[in-house]
């Protein structure tokens, strides 16, 4: 029987690997043999997607990337018939103790994988997620039975130990955080997992959930075990559908197991566990705002002391850590804690996983050790920037972080690090911007998604992000927007504020989401103040992003007068016959960009 | 997705959750589920079932992306509007599916086929910029492809 394993996370659908599975069914069909495929989640190099893995003959696990529906046929023949290995694009093989075939390249050798450490990661894209017996193969559940046969007190102690920090954002210890909760004296506790991953450019969560949902929930149980809490509940995002079926699914398999609803391993401890889909709300990554959300009412935060650990959920000590962290339980309990806090810095311990996205030739999720460079993930496992272009920053942190020039490329990142630039962990988004990106641009985009994004409760927050986002679209607009000499004044004394409202919303906010808004916008003011300079005083955009700045003109010597242009232009501020050379009319042009879009002989050009 | 509103199946739904505050956002989506919006008449259904004041139940409705208010298009449209779509371009895109289907966000063409929303971000931010149509995934986009993509489900709602 042949043994194919094809990428099926989000990543790899959005690509096709539905029609590469089509296609390897029906190369079966046509050849007559029976071939398994194992769907995986994925294996985090989103760029090569859709990718396939061949086992060969000899056991060997070949991986393909970038595979096309009408490639498969090609390759499968290759490399389970002519034993030709090389007809697809080869990621590599992987290393499984037999003997490896020659001439083909190992996968942790690729430039991508090398400098990556996979800990959490390890069985995503690998494994079939909803398989118990291949995780269990992988090691899994070995933590767990660690822990039962040692007291809930030594676990904790392992995980204060092991030096493990949150990693939704804050950076908390996870195991004080359990201590607090451990030693609260409560018929009922609880255990939630933050699956609410709002943070625009992180997808680490719905990787790890759709790849390998067992490890998430063997830390769930250790949790639960640790701090007394019998009940579990996992608050994932709706937009992740496929997390929640794979959730779903391997819950159902656990309760059959007897490992949930029932008395673990005659231990005498008792888990439950439950999903709650998120409805949409960036600020129920707050863990007061979850707790609410979860209870069914608005997503509010509320003014901590009292902690969560005191009184969270229906009142009771809850503690509420993020989807990595507890995954990162789970190995720490397998591994040991030794292993954990080898890796790493001094004070961040251990691996994290980014997200690596934007202007970047390799996309995709990478887990490094704490402590390795900006530059290095961008350069070497990135692949530098898509096009040829030059790198301007990288945005890490989220709404909440900032955006670091290259100067601070060298940083080694850890949590300290990175607040000393002015940025923050975060969840670990890493979104590469190029010359083409401009700073204005992406802190007004922040700020937008922030005033959507903003709950309402306190001012600073509610308003405060409002009439920053208001300033920051004042500079991006034109000045022909500007009804009169007044209102251009008023803007000029807007940003003359700028900084001053940036510090207070920080100072004065509620929570987390207020206090960390003026993030980006800070950080952009302390590294490109040049490029607000020219958006202000030269009415200009440097990066040519900011399309109200734009001037746009025909040039009439390409211009053919096909007169489509005019047609789509919302204001008729293009005029000419047809046959004839356009011209658009300042006055009436809107800068909308409609026309540049529109044009198929690239006549129209933007200054 | 059906548009079945009979009353009595979505009781049903209504009452297959416990009667607890606690459920109101699961009921909220399971009504969403079944007839693509929250109604009017549902809020009051929830109310009263839940045994709380209208008012909470569409401050919940309101408070959370997730839930419409009118009915959605036949197709629906999402375009991802995070950091990475951002960054590649995906404002460019929404103009597009905008001047091409001639609404805003949060609307629904006249012939009732497509409604347009935008969503924080999707989490496909590898293959950025992303949409989905009725819930499948499109990436790597740019403004031809999507208005291709536009004109090709058209198409087939004509034909049939």
């Amino acid at each position: 029987m042949n043994r194919i394993y094809i990428g099926m996370g989000t990543c790899g659908l959005a690509t096709g690997s539905d029609l590469v599975k089509d296609a390897v069914e029906q190369w079966s069909r046509e050849r007559g043999v029976s071939t398994l495929i194992t769907p995986t989640g994925c294996v985090g190099f989103c760029q090569m997607e859709p990718i396939m893995d061949v086992v060969t003959q000899e056991g060997i696990r070949i991986s393909y990337g970038a595979v096309q529906p009408e490639d498969v046929k090609n390759i499968l023949e290759g490399a389970l018939i002519d034993r030709e290995f090389c007809r697809g694009e080869v990621i590599g093989q992987y290393r499984n103790g037999k003997k490896p075939l020659t001439g083909i390249p190992f996968i942790e050798d690729h430039p991508f994988f090398k400098k990556q450490v996979k800990f959490v990661l390890k069985n995503c894209g690998i494994i079939n997620p909803t398989s118990l017996s291949e995780y269990r193969e992988r090691g899994g559940f070995r933590g767990l039975e660690r822990a039962l046969t040692s007291s809930p007190q030594d676990v904790v102690a392992e995980i204060l130990e092991s030096g493990l920090r949150g990693r939704g954002g804050g950076g908390f210890p996870t195991g004080r955080k359990w201590q607090l909760a451990q030693n609260r004296e409560a018929s009922d506790k609880f255990i939630v997992c933050n699956a609410d991953e709002g943070d625009p450019g992180a997808f680490m969560d719905r990787a790890l959930l759709e790849g390998d949902p067992f490890s998430l929930i063997e830390g769930m149980i250790i949790a639960g075990y640790a701090i007394g809490a019998t009940q579990g509940i996992i608050y994932c995002r709706a937009e992740y559908p496929l997390a929640i079926e794979r959730l779903e699914t391997a819950i159902e398999l656990l309760k059959k197991e007897r490992m949930l609803d029932h008395d673990l391993n005659g231990s005498g401890f008792r888990f439950s566990l439950r999903i709650k889909k998120g409805a949409g709300a960036f600020v129920c990554g707050e863990e007061t705002a979850l707790i609410a959300s979860i209870e069914g009412r608005r997503g509010m935060p509320r003014p901590r002391p009292p902690y969560p650990s005191d009184s969270g959920l229906f009142g009771n000590p809850t503690v509420v850590n993020n989807v990595e962290t507890l995954a990162n339980v789970t190995g720490i309990m397998r591994e040991g804690s030794e292993f954990f806090s080898s890796l790493g810095t001094q004070n961040s311990k251990g691996t994290k996983v980014f997200a690596l996205t934007g202007k970047i030739r390799n996309t995709g999720l990478v887990e490094v050790p704490m402590g390795i460079t900006l530059k290095e993930i961008i350069q070497d496992i990135g692949g530098g920037i898509a096009g040829g272009k030059n790198f301007k920053a990288v945005q890490i942190g989220g709404p909440s972080g900032g955006c670091i020039p290259e100067k601070y490329i060298d940083t080694e990142i850890d949590y300290e690090s990175l607040k000393g630039i002015g940025a923050i962990m975060g969840s670990g988004g890493l979104v590469v911007m190029d010359e083409e990106t401009c700073m204005v641009d992406i802190a007004r985009f922040f700020l937008s998604f922030i005033t959507k994004e903003s709950c309402g409760k306190c001012i600073p927050c509610r308003e405060g992000t409002q009439r920053l986002f208001e300033i920051l679209d004042y500079i991006v607009s034109p000045y022909s927007k500007m009804k009169n000499e007044e209102e251009n004044l008023q803007r000029f004394n807007m940003v003359m504020n700028l900084e001053n409202l940036a510090e207070v919303i920080k100072s004065t906010s509620l929570c987390g989401l207020g206090q960390t808004a003026p993030n980006p916008v800070l950080s952009t003011l302390r590294f490109f103040k040049d490029e607000y300079e020219a958006h202000i005083y030269e009415r200009k955009c440097p990066a040519k992003a900011c399309r109200g700045l734009l001037i746009y003109d025909i040039d009439t010597d390409i211009c053919t007068g096909c007169t489509l242009c005019s047609k789509k232009c919302p204001t008729g501020a293009i005029v000419g016959g047809k046959g004839k050379a356009h011209y658009i009319i300042e006055d009436r042009c809107v800068h909308c960009g409609t026309c540049f879009d529109a044009c198929r002989f690239k006549a129209i050009v933007a200054s | 997705m059906s548009h079945i509103s009979e009353d009595v199946t979505q009781e049903e739904i209504i009452k297959s959750y416990p009667q607890s505050r606690e459920y109101l956002i699961s009921i909220l989506q399971a009504v969403q589920d079944q007839t693509g919006y929250v109604s009017k008449e549902s809020i009051y259904k929830i109310a009263d079932y839940l045994e709380l004041p209208d008012s909470k139940i569409y401050g919940v409705a309101t408070f959370y992306n997730q839930f419409r208010l009118n009915p959605p298009g036949k197709h629906q449209v999402q375009v991802c509007r995070g950091t990475a779509c951002h960054v590649k371009g995906s404002s460019g895109i929404l103009d597009s599916i905008k001047r091409e289907l001639e609404i805003d966000v949060g609307g629904t063409t006249k012939d009732g086929l497509f409604s347009l929303d935008t969503v924080a971000c999707l989490g496909a931010c590898s293959i950025a910029p992303v949409i989905t149509l009725n819930g499948k995934f499109y990436g790597r986009l740019d403004n031809k492809k999507v208005q291709s993509l536009l004109k090709r489900v058209r198409k087939e709602g004509d034909s049939k």
